[in-house]
């Protein structure tokens, strides 16, 4: 069992002064063994933030993020799964199922973890997996109205990945959980 | 240290000697004792005492030499006691001890006898401690005098007449004990001030050290009044405490008096100094100006704020002695009658009454206003606050407010609040501010009129604009973190009322303005975003469109964005002010603006053409100009074109050909849209698809060119998959025999002799067959559509 926390799109602080309290009390150290950050941090203290949470972490470029050297996409092997990572404001059009799953198709991996959208969304297709884990602070959002504060805790154990979303709704924090299982590799195809 | 080698040598030396002569006639004495032999018994410990007769050790080794002989005189007592029994009668032991030679031993001989005489209780108890505090009047040797007088004290402790003792009888009284002890004490302090004049002026700092170590010993004796169960309420006030303090200030020996104004506050109880207070008070005045009064008064008033806070009970006394006013007071004239008292001193004054006020009257902000008000009086007219201490009491005597009431509101509502934060130096000030917007977000405090942002934006200046004489030029780490705080403040101001929330905003944009480029970049943009947040909330309202000049429209926000993200010019940083003017045409589109959204267009690419120079900013760029373009719906068809071609021209010129290619095909997305009827322009979807390929084509022969191998056929696979994409959405242009045509180009590419390997790219082609395969076998018309691609 390996946890794995997938969130972004904090705009801290820009859209909003911090990450809400339900959630920070939540984030325990030592827990988790792996943070995803899709980007839009956007400052360092929120980096470092993220770091004491737990220390391996990925983090994708988003287009407001300090800190210019973070990558545009990041692909990693979790366990069975193969995962890839990138902001979304370079697939258009933006939230695009298709076009997502082209990316998916591109990096060759199981499970795409996007974000810019900032609304929570897990669509299985075809090549597999792709989850927006949604702001984790709520921020304002061009595209979304409405923004609840959300992030995603994956649960990869073998084939079978669980996705947690917690989102914070009024004050509450709601969980909701989806199963994904992975065929195992597929056959060879004609070339 | 003043004691060279050689003295605290000799100095061990003659206390070993000295201890050697003790223990020598201890001996003896113990001898006699054994033999009931009272005249050698009187003989041998009065040799013994002799010791103590010295004068050349410091108190530190008089004391070890002290409690050797004390240790025993207590036997010597118990012999007393029992010679007693055995006959002998007290008054006769009580002459006979008189006749030793030398008068420091007779003493503590008489001081032991006495001991014995009272508990036998053959005579009133207060006749012979008063014969014995006087008769210890025959030494006046400071040290020697102190401890034979702490002996007195030790020995007589128990034997006092205090109300129900065993002691207390008609003749005697706890005016007696209490007479006694005062008396003991006041000798004692004469001896201990007496010290301070004794020696060369050179040797000053060792007497005052030296002096220091005694001090428990004078203390001691308002140890032992406190203890007294009969020194009431009544009798501390009439008797006690003006007894004491009269001592302490007739004394005029700073040493003392500073010593014992802290004594009798630590020792007596809360409750007498409530309603002693003005005695107490008025003695501050009169000590000598070079005692440190303030930590005296700041320690007073630290003991009565915990007395307060012990329970409401206790807050009834404190109003009814009118403490504040009395305290305030006191203050005052301190202040007054010390006209070079540091200003740090000062300070800490008002800072303990802060403290206490808060505790005792919390309500009473208008108190809290007179002491600020009394600080602002003392600090202003000088030069602004250097001192370090100075400048910590007075972060803290700002703090403690905010801290209490957690609402900052409060403290707005203090007129001499932001008084003292003038007289701050300017990092101070920028660390109250940091301080004040700290608890702000701690306390999550709602700030939610323009007034109210007005005033907390005016305290907090030294963050939001450069103070005088501020040479700051660098963005440090420190300076970056403050201005992102006040972002962070900009955030959480809120009014629930459109119209107010407009002021707000307006109020933060004028005090933000004048931060200059070093603060606008992390300032500008956590306004447009609330200012963008107010736009939504108002789409979401009723349409009481009124026409109405006053009111709150998104237009009329729209106008004050602009005008913001303009002061962002001047910096400059363009990629942060173009993402913002599309963020804005965004909001514009979804309140149906189409002049204002069009508007916001023009300044980012303007931007983009004249300030976006580094390649890598462009691609990010493009990228959010196709994606929010890609969105629009509010464009009539001339305003579309005219905006598409400009973001296509932007894509065909970016310096990568890579980058060229995949943005040529992005724009594809511009030509046909899923929920907009009128845009669904298959020809030109296809005429973007085959630019890129033309692209990517001329990017793999100059791979050729260049390295003698052919490039990645990525791109080729990239743009397979969006032909696919369209032609998947039904876009007719897009033919099943251009993606067969594809799907050749590539595989030739990637298996021609001069080529090498590329697993991603064959990982790619093979995911995206897969996917062919996938949506052949979906079956019904999307699988139908699929299965007429053979490859």
């Amino acid at each position: 069992m390996v946890l794995v926390l997938a969130l972004g799109d904090l705009h801290i602080p820009h859209r909003a002064p911090d990450l809400p309290a339900k959630f920070k009390s939540m984030l325990v150290p030592g827990k988790i063994q792996h943070v995803i950050c899709t980007g839009n941090l956007c400052i360092k203290e929120v980096h470092e933030y993220l770091k004491t949470v737990c220390p391996d972490l990925h983090i994708t470029r988003g287009e407001y993020d300090e800190d210019s050297r973070y990558p545009d996409t990041k692909t990693l092997t979790i366990g069975q799964f193969k995962l890839g990572v990138c902001h979304g404001h370079q697939v258009i059009p933006w939230g695009d199922l298709d076009s997502l799953a082209m990316l998916q198709r591109q990096l060759d991996v199981d499970i795409l973890v996007t974000g810019h959208t900032h609304q929570f969304t897990a669509y299985k297709h075809e090549a597999g997996v792709v989850i927006n884990p949604g702001s984790a602070t709520g921020a304002f959002s061009s595209i979304t109205y409405d923004v609840n504060p959300s992030f995603v805790l994956m649960d990869i154990d073998g084939l079978r990945v669980v996705v947690y979303v917690y989102e914070l709704i009024d004050g509450e924090v709601k969980v909701d959980k989806i199963d994904f299982k992975k065929t195992t590799t597929p056959t060879n195809l004609p070339h | 240290m003043m004691i060279s080698d050689g003295v605290a040598e000799d100095e061990e030396k003659w206390l070993s000697a000295g201890i050697a002569g003790l223990q020598q006639n201890a001996f003896h004495m113990h001898r006699a004792l054994d033999s009931n032999n009272l005249k050698d018994a009187l003989k041998y410990s009065a040799q013994m005492l002799s010791e103590l007769r010295t004068s050349r050790l410091s108190p530190h080794k008089y004391y070890e030499l002290y409690m050797r002989a004390f240790d025993e005189l207590r036997k010597l007592e118990i012999f007393f006691k029992e010679e007693t029994s055995r006959g002998c009668s007290i008054v006769e032991l009580y002459e006979l001890v008189q006749h030793a030679g030398n008068i420091l031993p007779r003493l503590y001989l008489l001081c032991t006898v006495g001991s014995v005489y009272i508990k036998s209780k053959e005579a009133p108890a207060k006749d012979v401690l008063k014969d014995l505090v006087e008769m210890c009047r025959g030494i006046q040797h400071p040290l020697r005098g102190l401890f034979l007088r702490s002996y007195l004290s030790q020995v007589s402790r128990d034997k006092l007449p205090d109300i129900g003792s065993e002691y207390e009888g008609d003749a005697d009284t706890v005016m007696d004990a209490v007479e006694f002890v005062l008396q003991n004490f006041t000798e004692m302090n004469k001896l201990w001030v007496r010290m301070q004049h004794q020696g060369p002026a050179r040797e000053k700092d060792k007497r005052g050290k030296e002096r220091g170590e005694l001090r428990d010993l004078v203390g001691k004796n308002l140890h032992v009044l406190s203890q007294i169960e009969g020194v009431d309420l009544e009798m501390y006030k009439e008797t006690v405490l003006p007894r004491v303090l009269e001592q302490v200030v007739n004394c005029k020996d700073e040493l003392a008096q500073y010593y014992l104004m802290d004594c009798i506050i630590q020792v007596f109880p809360d409750e007498y100094h409530l309603q002693t207070l003005e005695t107490l008070l008025s003695a501050c005045p009169q000590l000598q100006s070079s005692v440190d009064v303030e930590t005296v008064l700041s320690r007073l008033m630290e003991r009565l704020s915990n007395y307060a806070a012990s329970g409401s009970e206790v807050l009834p006394e404190f109003f009814q002695v009118e403490a504040f006013a009395k305290l305030n007071n006191a203050i005052g004239k301190v202040i007054e009658a010390q006209e070079d008292m540091p200003i740090a001193g000062v300070v800490t004054l008002y800072a303990s009454l802060l403290t206490f006020t808060l505790q005792v009257h919390p309500d009473r902000l208008d108190y809290i206003d007179q002491i600020l008000g009394a600080c602002v009086k003392k600090l202003s007219g000088r030069e602004k606050l250097n001192d370090s201490k100075a400048t910590k009491q007075i972060v803290a005597l700002l703090s403690a407010p905010l801290e209490k009431y957690k609402d900052i509101d409060t403290a707005l509502n203090l007129s001499n609040y932001p008084r003292i934060m003038e007289c701050l130096n300017d990092g101070t000030h920028k660390e109250m501010a940091n301080v004040i917007v700290q608890n702000i977000m701690k306390n999550k405090t709602c700030i939610s009129t323009a007034e109210k942002v007005d005033a907390l934006f005016e305290l907090i200046k030294g963050l939001i604009r450069d103070l005088d004489g501020d040479t700051h030029d660098e963005l440090d780490e420190d300076f970056i973190e403050e201005q992102n705080s006040v972002a962070r403040l900009i955030q959480i101001l809120h009014s629930d009322d459109p119209e107010e929330m407009l002021k707000v905003i307006q109020t933060v944009r004028k005090h933000i303005l004048t931060g200059g480029r070093k603060r606008l970049p992390y300032t500008v943009p956590p306004l447009i975003f609330s200012s963008l947040k107010l736009v939504r909330r108002l789409e979401k309202q009723e349409e009481n469109v009124s026409d109405d000049e006053a009111s709150t429209t998104p237009k009329k926000i729209f106008q004050l964005v602009t005008q913001t993200i303009e002061a962002l010019t001047s910096i400059p940083v363009p990629e942060l002010a173009l993402g913002l003017y599309l963020q804005c045409a965004e909001a514009a589109n979804d309140c149906d603006l189409e002049p204002v959204a069009y508007e916001f267009f023009t300044q980012a690419y303007i931007l983009y053409e004249e300030e976006i120079t580094d390649s890598k900013t462009q691609v990010t760029s493009i990228h959010l100009i196709i994606g929010t373009l890609q969105r629009m719906h509010v464009f009539g068809v001339e305003n579309r074109d005219a905006l598409t071609h400009k973001a296509t021209g932007y894509s065909a010129k970016l310096l990568k050909k890579p980058d060229q290619c995949r943005a040529v095909y992005a724009c594809s997305h511009l030509f046909w849209l899923d929920d907009h009827d009128n845009i669904r322009d298959g020809e030109r979807v296809l005429l973007c698809l085959k630019r890129a390929l033309r692209i990517a084509n001329a990017v793999q022969q100059m791979a050729n060119a260049t390295r003698g191998s052919s490039g990645s056929a990525l791109l080729f696979i990239e743009i397979l998959n969006k032909y696919l994409y369209f032609y998947e959405k039904g876009v007719s242009q897009i033919t099943v025999e251009s993606i067969q045509d594809l799907i050749k180009l590539i595989r030739n590419e990637m298996q021609g002799d001069a080529s090498p390997s590329d697993p991603a790219a064959d990982a790619f082609l093979a995911s995206t067959l897969r996917y062919i395969q996938f949506q052949k076998d979906k079956g019904g018309a999307v699988g139908d559509k699929y299965m007429l691609i053979t490859d």
